[in-house]
């Protein structure tokens, strides 16, 4: 397969709503369930283990008209919970057992209170994330809160997950995630043969198919990107921040690079990407996984650290990158994302680090005013 | 006509809203910004915290004078001082659509109110009570790097099952021992457990005479409205709480209050409508938001807002005989922000059904998405499901920018005289 084709092949998953995917597979897969993973960060080896499904549920983005959705969310709320609610309602979500939600903001907590009354029959999960990993007590209690959300799945799959389970889910993840480093290492090297959207559609996709045939497809990919050749331009190279949860159309990221930057490292859909390194598989599961939470993870505006504010791990990710700038992109309303911009803020200007805030909706879709915005901050970055 | 007059005389009947309460309670919140003032000179130690579910207790226990952020905030939209700081706020990097609580805090911040110029201390420590409210979580990160001082964040997990779980518990008790551990840092002191248990004492005195006042609004005429004056004894359960000042407070407030039952009054001429209110107030507008109501004969007999602090109607106790156990319980279980939508859904339907109300009143706000997230399908339950009147209106709770009172007015008014033709129409 070439590289553009394995592309295409992203877009064509993604395009079908999670509740076909599920279906779909669980035609295949008898007695199976299939969960759907609300963003940012879902311990995915647990539902994995239990010999589920797991599919990223994050929206509709521009496929979806809001009928009922937003008769139960006001103006004032970001569209994913709005989108996401809709495809309930729409039936887009069925084939889904359930859905997980976890601590990373006032409206998705609220959002799964809003699913879980209007689709009795769906599983919804509420997971709560430690918020002060500077404590001992943090990875007691995130193992136990795993052990209890395990518990749940056990019942809903209706079988005991062992720990061998976990660990053989463990690896397949690690192996996942590996593959996304790898993806991005490229990326940071080599900008100009993996633009952002290709590379947003191949990330993507790692939450709307199983790991074991997503795995070979990225493998694939990773391998057809070594053969692509290409001129690197005079662009401004930069760090994208901010759009974790809602993801930014695909014609806007396009238009990112189109108007005269290289993204060379972004955290869209971290998530699905996480952790620093793999985690590891020799001692418990469970406490395995809490550790590399607290110690491995990505900076997140979702994940609190006291032991090392947001805004250095900004910084160090700029300078790792070799950036000239930072162009934020939240989503509008996303209160997260729009917080943390001031304390990032503050680090960029003591730095001497450019950057410039682009909001987005993920039903958006002309994009010539924020074409307008970026093109005159390359050019005053490219001409100063 | 005679109901254009009557509802002139209703706002005429203002007077109903003050006394010895209030000017007690007005008192008691003088006396704790003068204790802030004076801290702010002399360096004496003091935390911020939340009001939601808090452990303001253990800081007592240390003589750490306790600061609430979202306090001064409302008390800054109350007087109208609100904007500017908001607009200051704006020009950091804030945004339009972040909680504006946390930028007029910020804006007296960066305005030079906290520290020995200002009236509010900069604080010994920043102690973020995260309580449900991811917003908390970025109000206090953001203090604590403003003011550069030490910044702890007791997570508190959501309540996502009926009980919190022993892991849960387990968790914030350790956490508590770190607050502890801090506190005994900062002062020099030792934790002596026997004072924190005198404190908890008169925390549960006042939360007893809290739940008495409130049951109270069960009669008819409701004593005091639930919402509207209700902040009279939300000022004393949650900035005072713990303190003698606080007990002696309510102590003084319910015989108040069972006078004006017996004789049959209540804070308007007539009650005619009894409310359930969701969703905190618009402070910047607050007399004249209560008027659109007053107009009408509408008192708010209960209010999940007054419950932001604690829930206490439903027996929860803070217990000087399990002392950091009891905490955790409030903080986990006992406080409106820390239980889901749905939870609250019960909440109001209780209030709705126990203090016999006629309509359920949403004021959504822009700026607290914990509260307002998801109203329209609260609406959509009560309305539909459960047949009661409900109305929903929207603004904010800090910025005047989002309070349109034409607008308002015009949906209070229609909302009222359909449910009076209704009432009208069941005789």
């Amino acid at each position: 397969m070439t590289f553009e084709a394995i592309v295409e092949e992203c877009r064509a998953r993604l395009a079908r709503p999670p509740g076909e995917v599920a279906a779909t597979w669980k035609a295949e897969h008898p007695g199976g369930r299939a969960i759907g993973c609300f963003p940012v960060y879902t311990p995915l080896e647990l539902i994995h283990a239990a010999g589920a499904l797991p599919l990223a549920v994050a929206g509709g983005g521009t496929t979806v008209e809001l009928t009922h959705a937003d008769s139960r969310f006001q103006s004032f709320v970001c569209s994913i919970a709005k989108t996401t609610l809709e495809l309930g309602f729409q039936g887009r979500l069925a084939g889904l057992d359930g859905v997980l939600f976890h601590s990373i903001c006032d409206v998705a907590r609220n959002l799964s209170s809003v699913m879980r009354r209007n689709f009795p029959d769906l599983f919804v999960e509420y997971l709560h994330l430690p918020q002060n990993t500077a404590s001992e007590a943090a990875v007691d209690y995130l193992e136990a809160e795993y052990r209890r959300l395990l518990a749940r799945l056990e019942g809903l799959v209706g079988h005991p997950v062992t720990d061998d389970d976990l660990a053989r889910s463990i690896l397949a993840h690690n192996w996942r995630r590996g593959l996304l480093r790898r993806l991005y290492a490229f990326r940071a090297q080599a900008p100009h043969l993996l633009s952002l959207a290709e590379c947003a559609l191949l990330t993507r996709a790692a939450g709307a198919m199983p790991v074991e045939s997503y795995g070979p497809l990225l493998e694939a990919a990773l391998v057809a990107l070594g053969a692509r050749e290409g001129r690197l331009k005079d662009r401004v190279r930069v760090v994208v921040e901010g759009a974790f949860c809602e993801q930014p159309p695909l014609g806007l990221l396009e238009v990112i690079e189109e108007a005269g930057c290289y993204v060379l490292d972004d955290d869209l859909m971290t998530g699905w990407r996480w952790f620093t390194e793999d985690v590891p598989v020799d001692g418990a599961p469970l406490r395995a996984l809490a550790e590399a939470y607290r110690d491995r993870s990505e900076y997140s505006s979702i994940r609190h650290d006291w032991r090392k504010p947001k805004a250095q791990g900004l910084l160090e990710k700029v300078r790792r990158a070799g950036a000239d700038a930072v162009l934020f992109l939240p989503a509008k309303f996303c209160e997260p994302a729009l917080f943390d911009y001031v304390l990032y803020r503050e680090a960029l200007e003591r730095e001497g680090i450019p950057h410039l805030v682009v909001e987005f909706e993920e039903k958006q879709w002309t994009f010539e005013r924020t074409r307008n915005e970026i093109e005159t901050f390359v050019e005053s970055l490219l001409f100063d | 006509m005679a109901e254009a007059a009557k509802a002139t005389q209703a706002v005429k009947g203002e007077h109903g809203y003050h006394g010895n309460v209030h000017e007690r309670s007005k008192a008691l919140m003088e006396a704790w910004a003068a204790e802030s003032a004076r801290r702010a000179r002399t360096g004496e130690p003091s935390a911020t915290i939340m009001i939601s579910g808090n452990c303001v207790e253990i800081l007592r226990a240390f003589d750490i004078h306790p600061l609430f952020p979202e306090v001064s905030a409302l008390q800054m939209a109350i007087r109208k001082q609100s904007l500017p700081l908001i607009l200051k706020a704006e020009q950091v990097g804030y945004s339009s659509d972040n909680c504006a609580y946390v930028k007029a805090d910020i804006g007296y911040l960066l305005s030079g109110g906290y520290g020995p110029e200002g009236t509010l201390p900069r604080p010994a420590l920043v102690l973020c009570n995260y309580v449900g409210r991811n917003v908390y979580v970025k109000w206090f990160e953001h203090l604590a790097e403003f003011t550069k001082a030490p910044l702890y964040v007791l997570d508190i997990p959501f309540l996502r099952e009926a009980r919190p779980s022993p892991d849960d518990v387990a968790y914030v008790v350790r956490q508590l021992r770190e607050v502890i551990a801090l506190c005994e840092g900062i002062t020099g002191k030792r934790f002596d457990i026997d004072r924190l248990r005198e404190i908890l004492a008169y925390s549960a005195r006042a939360e007893e005479g809290w739940v008495r006042a409130k049951e109270l609004c069960k009669a008819h005429p409701a004593p005091f409205d639930a919402y509207f004056d209700s902040i009279n004894m939300m000022g004393p359960i949650n900035v005072l709480r713990g303190t003698r000042e606080c007990a002696e407070f309510f102590d003084a407030a319910v015989p108040e209050y069972e006078g004006m039952v017996a004789r049959g009054e209540g804070p308007l001429p007539e009650e005619r409508f009894r409310t359930v209110v969701e969703g905190p107030p618009p402070y910047p507008y607050y007399r004249s938001f209560r008027n659109l109501f007053a107009k009408w004969g509408a008192v708010a007999v209960q209010s999940t807002y007054s419950t932001v602090g604690g829930i206490w109607e439903f027996g929860f106790r803070h217990d000087p005989e399990r002392p950091l156990e009891s905490i955790a319980e409030q903080m986990l279980v006992q406080n409106l922000t820390n239980r889901s939508l749905l939870d609250r859904y019960g909440q109001i339907r209780a209030y709705v059904e126990g203090w016999r109300a006629d309509a359920l009143v949403i004021h959504s706000i822009k700026s607290c998405r914990l509260f307002s997230a998801g109203q329209g399908d609260m609406r959509e339950y009560f309305t539909k499901e459960l047949g009661v009147p409900t109305l929903l209106v929207e603004s904010d709770l800090e910025d005047p920018r989002y309070y349109a009172e034409a607008q308002m007015r015009n949906r209070i008014d229609a909302f009222f005289e359909a449910l009076e033709h209704k009432k009208v129409m069941g005789r």
